[in-house]
């Protein structure tokens, strides 16, 4: 398996490629365009048999990847921002027809003011549209989240669209080796899609998508809550097949770093995670009881394997990047729920970092943690917003 | 080695980001880790650039901005006396710069300095583009130099793997001549 230099923008680019998708419909947008313009070479030298859709806006590009996905091609697409926003109504008739799509988001802050420089907002506006949600913290898991998020779409005990999202430069343009596995171990993982009872065949026509009455319609909603919970289990199984066959466990639902024994736990997703297990492992040399736990999945959101990591703890920091007006950060009340849900005694703080790409050093990761650790913060009433300045 | 951090400034077009990646694909070649953090801002052509390269013998974790770089390279000379190209430089840290001699605008005793002619490198050698002349593998090859953090025969490899023919061999030319040829004063 050669290791390349490549940005979490081509990582993406070249996990499409691995995963042979048939069709790709995309419209550009900073800092996602890298992505698409790479498959758009790979598809014009020939290194990728796909269709390439041009399309005049997102809306359509996700319209091109249904029509795709619903006769039976192995779809993607990527945006980022303004054009997800766009595209969102289509994200709901793709998980209603419970087509398996992928998609790459790099997370970008929402005008206006206008900014190219990423927070969670965009991504976690479209929670509720009933695709998996995935956050990746580098280059290599890019690449390995797109290539198990087709396996896991794909699953007839899932069928449901899946968003790899990742951090905006710190993610997207940022260089670093990547292990790009062999296209025959990836065959292996991923077999070539088939079809499912609802794919469509001219030979067997029917139609979806009418008109469903009260005495139906809610069934149609308790089978996408009933399927991506099941999707838990499944994307635990494909990070450990992808494990067994690229020697690399790289998936599941979260990431448990050192939170067994911790009195503190830091949660967060995406790009912050690096320089908060750095931190960590700082204060632990100190003697600071700390640990650190990555969402990898957002939706289905990993409760169980959450409250497990957490039992121990008292205290829970909660970092998001991203803010819910009249509320708080959308990861933080996903914890406040768990927290009450599995009956734990804990203080949840919430902190907002990194909005609109709001620069975050270490030490102020630090500080904070330090400060919970000798109980000098506010009470959790009180947001934490991160190196905010006098407004 | 430890985490070796470098910061570029460049003008748009002068090819720093390109420096920073081929740092990352010669350090693979030697089993290392590298990340290269281009900043992303309103980028054009001519205008001030800023990029980033952690390398370390140990996976990198960190995407926390670099405050404090052992290197600080810059393809411009000029820049310097716009902005504070040294700011933040370890003490001991080392500045590369495209120039004859060091620049009157260096205020700082507390840091190295190396020279080396790029912009005359990379003009004998035809390294232009629309005007502007391409200095970011001479600035490569006195960085290496100074610094060790990679050989000349592993960025050779990244470069050969990156380009082909005529371009190819200027840009070898252009790396070992400014390697051969960097003063550290």
């Amino acid at each position: 398996m050669p290791v390349m230099p490549l940005s979490g923008n081509h990582a993406a680019a070249y996990a499409a490629k691995l995963s042979r998708v048939e069709v790709v419909a995309a419209y550009p947008i900073t800092p996602q365009t890298q992505i698409v313009e790479k498959l758009a070479e790979f598809i014009e030298k020939g290194e990728l048999k796909a269709k390439f859709i041009r399309v005049e806006s997102e809306h359509s590009a996700m319209a091109a990847c249904i029509g795709a996905a619903a006769v039976g091609a192995r779809a993607f697409t990527a945006t980022s921002s303004q054009g997800l926003l766009y595209m969102s109504e289509m994200l709901w008739w793709a998980a209603g027809a419970r087509l398996p799509i992928v998609m790459g988001i790099v997370t970008r802050a929402l005008a206006p003011p206008w900014s190219i420089w990423s927070d969670h907002i965009d991504v976690l506006s479209q929670r509720d549209t009933g695709w998996i949600i995935a956050f990746a913290e580098n280059a290599q898991e890019v690449l390995d989240l797109i290539i198990q998020g087709f396996k896991i779409s794909e699953n007839d005990r899932v069928l449901l669209p899946l968003i790899v999202a990742w951090d905006a430069f710190d993610v997207s343009h940022t260089i670093e080796p990547v292990d790009v596995p062999n296209q025959n171990v990836v065959d292996e993982f991923l077999p070539k899609r088939r079809k499912y009872r609802h794919t469509l065949d001219v030979e067997n026509p029917f139609s979806y998508g009418n008109l469903a009455y009260p005495k139906d319609y809610m069934e149609f909603r308790y089978s996408i809550y009933d399927s991506m919970l099941r999707a838990k289990d499944v994307i635990e199984q494909c990070a450990a097949e992808y494990d067994r066959l690229t020697g690399r466990y790289s998936g599941g639902l979260i990431e448990n770093y050192l939170c067994d024994d911790a009195d503190i736990v830091a949660i967060a997703m995406g790009s912050i995670s690096g320089d908060l297990k750095v931190v960590v492992d700082k204060l632990r040399k100190q003697g600071v009881k700390v640990g650190f736990c990555r969402i990898r999945y957002f939706r289905p959101f990993p409760s169980e394997a959450l409250a497990k990591c957490i039992e121990d703890a008292k205290t829970i920091l909660v970092f998001d990047r991203d803010i819910s007006f009249g509320s708080e950060g959308a990861l933080c009340l996903e914890v406040r729920a768990t927290v009450n849900r599995e009956g734990l005694d804990k203080r949840v703080y919430g902190i907002i970092y990194g909005i609109g790409g709001r620069e975050v050093r270490q030490k102020d990761l630090e500080n904070i943690i330090v400060k919970a650790y000798k109980e000098e913060l506010n009470h959790p009433r009180k947001l934490l917003w991160l190196n905010l300045k006098h407004v | 080695m430890g985490l070796v951090e470098i910061r570029w400034h460049g003008r748009g077009g002068q090819g720093v980001v390109t420096s920073a990646e081929m740092l990352v694909s010669a350090a693979i070649y030697e089993g290392k880790y590298a990340i290269a953090i281009p900043f992303f801002g309103a980028e054009r052509r001519g205008a001030p650039v800023v990029a980033y390269n952690r390398i370390s013998d140990t996976p990198i974790r960190t995407r926390c901005p670099i405050l404090n770089p052992d290197y600080v390279v810059l393809l411009d000379e000029r820049l310097g006396r716009m902005i504070d190209v040294v700011r933040g430089l370890k003490s001991d840290g080392v500045l590369v710069v495209n120039s004859k001699s060091v620049p009157e605008w260096v205020d700082r005793k507390d840091i190295r300095i190396a020279t080396v002619d790029a912009t005359s490198i990379s003009m004998s050698l035809g390294l232009e583009l629309a005007g502007i002349v391409i200095v970011n593998m001479p600035m490569l090859g006195a960085l290496i130099k100074v610094s060790n953090i990679v050989s000349l025969n592993s960025l050779t490899k990244a470069i050969k793997a990156k380009w082909k023919g005529e371009r190819m061999k200027q840009n070898l030319e252009a790396v070992t001549r400014a390697y051969n040829e960097t003063v550290i004063w």
